[in-house]
């Protein structure tokens, strides 16, 4: 096994890290199988890199592999040798299998987080100005209207949230809010989940139109109450 | 409609006529309707009165073809405009240096730019004629748009090809003297009127993007206000240099076939070293590009949210993890065969860098490996509902801006040290200064390294501007700082060292050629998939807010199509590639074959495609 034992190692070191150790981590979850085919994929490119830099290194890395598929001097091995010639067809069959069956589970979705906005939309300015009061009184349009699945916290963690698939937004993590344009929300709670354009289908959104509820202004100290509230700012230009 | 209206008024006016006669009407009908169905193919479409709109073919479609030529020919004008550059640059070397061998390799790569150049110019006729035919609304305006560009193209056009006939032909004739003087300044033309054969027709391209209308003016006033849109320079620039990344690649491609293929142990040295100038080129070049992307991307999203979003964060944003994948193997590939050069091209250098060349690796894995991961994942169900949504809580931030150019300067600055180390190994230092020369050299790359993290974690708690405009831009700043004083510093002290090993050439493992071949597919994919990317960030409009597409095809092709088409697109280059470069080659390999029996044949024999006047056998 010599230097094929360390390869080896590693990849199912590296498996149990990312599968049973990185979603203990407090704060985690478990990482989707995408995510791990890839971690895996790019540890295996590693090592053949590595393995493959100099002739010695190679010639110890993939001499073993050859010797055991081509059968030379396996001794008791052989048997093993047949097993794997058998099994591994076997399991590329049956993974192309499970791929391509049909299945009663619901198909990935690549979903599309952020669809442009409405040639409409975009460009605009928030009208209200940014004085404490106007901030204030967005922050309690936020309490009344937003904060059941928003979050007091604006954390995306208000009562009603555990009802929904996806979750709603934490505007707290600053890869959400802070990456966008206050015409943006505008038009993500004017609208809401009905006013995705095509390219946001399947559009999985339980926000609500608040056009029909709520005038502009209120949104637009909305807005600004979310940002002032969950710490972040808007992206500009200025 | 009210041509609708009347025609329907005309039928129901001669119905009454035909009545009695109905059944063999309709079978008359019916029977034009089968005769003419063909022309349901090449449909045109347009109102009965008005000009026609659009044209069709049936089965390929109109878009498909134009994609697919279009991408071809701005593949092989990549090529031909990226290797005067560096052709020119190799005959500068010899030219000033006097080492004979960069002239050859300046001549090699010149050879395989006139064998492109016909094809290119092939592609874009092709192209413009079915521009013309498939879209003649679209083309119309922008003629009209354009006019005086148009012909300004046609000159530069006829300067480039006269002045690189005179190039290729007049290589042998012009070696010595003053007329090499002349030579050298004919390759500075050709690069100069390559560049404008460049940034004319982005013009056109990026006005579809990004257009800059007035109503009044001369002709001249309109054109240039539409030239000089938002867009433009940036594309000009990244698009300079993906074309010597490309033409580098593809360079060194040709360089490890050849050196697969051919026996002589000269040629091996030779394709050995062509390989190795040809990767060096491209990497030089991929050093500088991500600097030059972001810059186009944020004048997108600058000029239009709407854009950029569709880029960026909307329907296209899986298109940049299918970049990242393909610089990440682009990347890894190009270290790989600089690592290979050091163990193979200098015995005894392994022992002394296995360890750095460990570290360079796992560090070029963990950058990929956070360039690699999604904001939103790819994710069941189930799984999501673990994960609480599409993102991943602790790996999600992971997946913004302000990581990825973190690890894109990481992986830039890994990679020049990876350049450093090769040039560096087989070298012992002499100057009285170097063990204090090596350790400032040393504490710039650390202090640097860890100046480009703390910017890139530091972007996560500022607004979005402060870290475009600041952090980000610090960073490639600080990237920009250590090649520029770690080269000249090398440099220096490399010009007193001692030369404890030869370098050897023509002594790489097969593997070594695989993995330039590899690079260069890597490199074509990368820019049909870009160039799909930025045609269809304009989704349903040929000219951005101006004129919408109303064809059948104004609407964006799904991902799995698009990867279809790009798949082709760069499968067929690379053919159409060694197509080109064995018939460029043919006449070596005959005169190589005909060996000193025959002698060699005069020079100057006009030749095709490039298969020109060589002095001698090159294999």
């Amino acid at each position: 096994m010599g230097a094929l034992g360390k390869p080896i190692i590693l990849m199912v070191a590296m498996y149990v890290f990312i599968k049973f150790v990185l979603p203990n981590i407090p704060g985690s979850a478990p990482l989707p199988s995408s995510l791990i085919a890839l971690y895996l994929l790019l540890t295996g490119s590693g090592i053949v890199i590595f393995q493959t830099l100099s002739k010695e290194s190679k010639d110890a890395f993939w001499g073993p592999m050859q010797r055991f598929l081509t059968g030379e001097n396996l001794g008791g091995l052989q048997a093993l040798r047949y097993g794997v010639l058998i099994l591994f067809p076997l399991l590329v069959g049956w993974q192309t299998y499970g791929s391509t069956a049909v299945s009663d589970l619901p198909p990935i979705e690549s979903r599309t987080i952020h669809p442009a906005p409405p040639g409409e939309y975009t460009g605009l300015s928030n009208p209200v100005a940014k004085t404490p009061d106007n901030i204030m009184q967005g922050k309690g349009f936020y309490a009344a209207y937003c904060s059941p699945c928003h979050g007091g916290n604006f954390d995306g963690k208000g009562p009603a949230a555990r009802g929904f698939v996806p979750a709603p937004a934490n505007f707290a993590d600053p890869t959400t809010i802070a990456m966008l344009q206050e015409s943006y929300l505008f038009w993500r709670i004017k609208k809401g989940g009905v006013g995705l354009p095509i390219e946001g289908t399947p559009w999985k959104s339980a926000m609500p139109r608040w056009e029909v509820e709520l005038p502009d202004e209120w949104i637009w100290k909305i807005i600004m109450g979310e940002y002032d509230g969950a710490h972040q700012s808007p992206r500009t230009w200025e | 409609m009210s041509a609708i209206q009347q025609g329907v008024k005309t039928i129901q006016r001669a119905l009454p006529a035909v009545n009695a006669q109905g059944a063999w009407l309709a079978g008359l009908l019916l029977a034009a309707g089968w005769f003419a169905l063909p022309s349901i193919g090449i449909a045109a479409e347009g109102t009965a009165a008005g000009p026609t709109e659009y044209r069709d073919i049936p089965y390929i479609g109109a878009r498909n073809i134009i994609w697919v030529v279009a991408q071809l020919h701005l593949l092989l004008a990549g090529f031909v405009l990226g290797v005067p550059i560096f052709a020119w640059l190799c005959e500068v070397i010899a030219w000033r240096g006097g080492e004979k061998r960069y002239d050859k390799l300046a001549k090699e790569f010149t050879k395989l730019l006139t064998s492109a150049y016909a094809t290119t110019a092939l592609f874009g006729g092709i192209l413009l004629f079915l521009l013309v035919a498939f879209y003649p609304k679209l083309m119309n305006y922008l003629t009209d748009v354009f006019f005086p560009s148009f012909l300004l193209y046609c000159l530069l056009f006829l300067l480039e090809t006269a002045t690189l006939y005179l190039y290729w032909y007049g290589w042998d004739a012009m070696q010595e003297g003053r007329k090499k003087s002349l030579h050298v300044f004919l390759g500075f033309l050709l690069n100069f009127f390559a560049l404008f054969i460049m940034i004319v027709p982005n013009a056109w391209a990026t006005f579809q993007a990004s257009p800059v209308v007035i109503a009044e003016g001369t002709a001249f006033e309109r054109a240039w206000a539409a030239t000089w849109n938002p867009t433009w320079w940036p594309i000009n620039i990244h698009r300079l240099i993906a074309n010597v990344v490309l033409g580098g690649y593809i360079c060194g491609a040709y360089a490890g076939v050849r050196y697969l293929s051919v026996k002589s142990a000269e040629d091996r040295e030779h394709y050995d070293w062509m390989g190795y100038v040809g990767n060096f080129i491209g990497v030089f070049g991929l050093l500088a590009l991500p600097f030059a992307g972001y810059w186009l991307m944020r004048e997108i999203y600058q000029y239009n949210q709407q854009m950029g979003i569709t880029l960026m964060g909307g329907f296209l944003s899986w298109l940049f993890i299918l970049q990242a994948m393909l610089i990440g193997v682009l990347f890894l590939g190009s270290n790989y065969y600089f690592w290979l050069g050091i163990t193979y091209r200098i015995p005894g250098s392994e022992a002394k860098y296995r360890k750095a060349m460990l570290m360079m690796l796992v560090s070029l894995l963990l950058c990929l490996a956070v360039w690699m991961t999604p904001h939103s994942l790819v994710a069941s169900i189930e799984e999501a509902q673990k994960m609480g949504g599409a993102h991943h809580p602790l790996l999600g931030v992971l997946g913004v801006m302000s990581a990825k150019m973190t690890v894109s300067n990481l992986m830039i600055l890994i990679t020049f040290m990876s350049f450093v180390m090769y040039w560096r190994a087989g070298k012992q230092d002499t100057a009285g200064w170097a063990a204090f020369g090596k350790a400032v050299m040393g504490a710039i790359l650390v202090l640097a390294s860890i100046a480009v993290i703390v910017l890139g974690v530091w972007g996560y708690f500022v607004p979005a501007i402060v870290r475009i405009n600041y952090f980000s831009t610090s960073q490639v700043l600080i990237v920009i700082f250590v090649i520029l004083t770690i080269t000249p510093l090398t440099a220096l002290l490399l010009k007193s060292a001692r030369t404890t090993t030869e370098m050897v050439w023509g002594s790489m493992p097969p593997r070594a050629g695989y993995s330039l071949v590899l690079n260069a597919v890597m490199v074509i994919l990368l820019m049909t998939l870009m160039g799909y990317a930025r045609s269809s960030s304009r989704v349903h409009w040929h000219v951005y807010g101006v004129m919408r597409d109303t064809s059948p095809y104004a609407y964006s092709p799904a991902l799995g199509s698009a990867s279809l088409i790009m798949a082709f697109c760069t499968f067929f280059f690379c053919i159409l590639v060694a197509f080109i470069f064995w018939v460029a080659t043919m006449g070596d390999k005959y005169k190589t074959a005909a060996g000193a029996g025959k002698g060699d044949l005069p020079h100057g024999i006009p030749a095709m495609a490039g298969g020109a006047p060589d002095k001698g056998p090159q294999g």
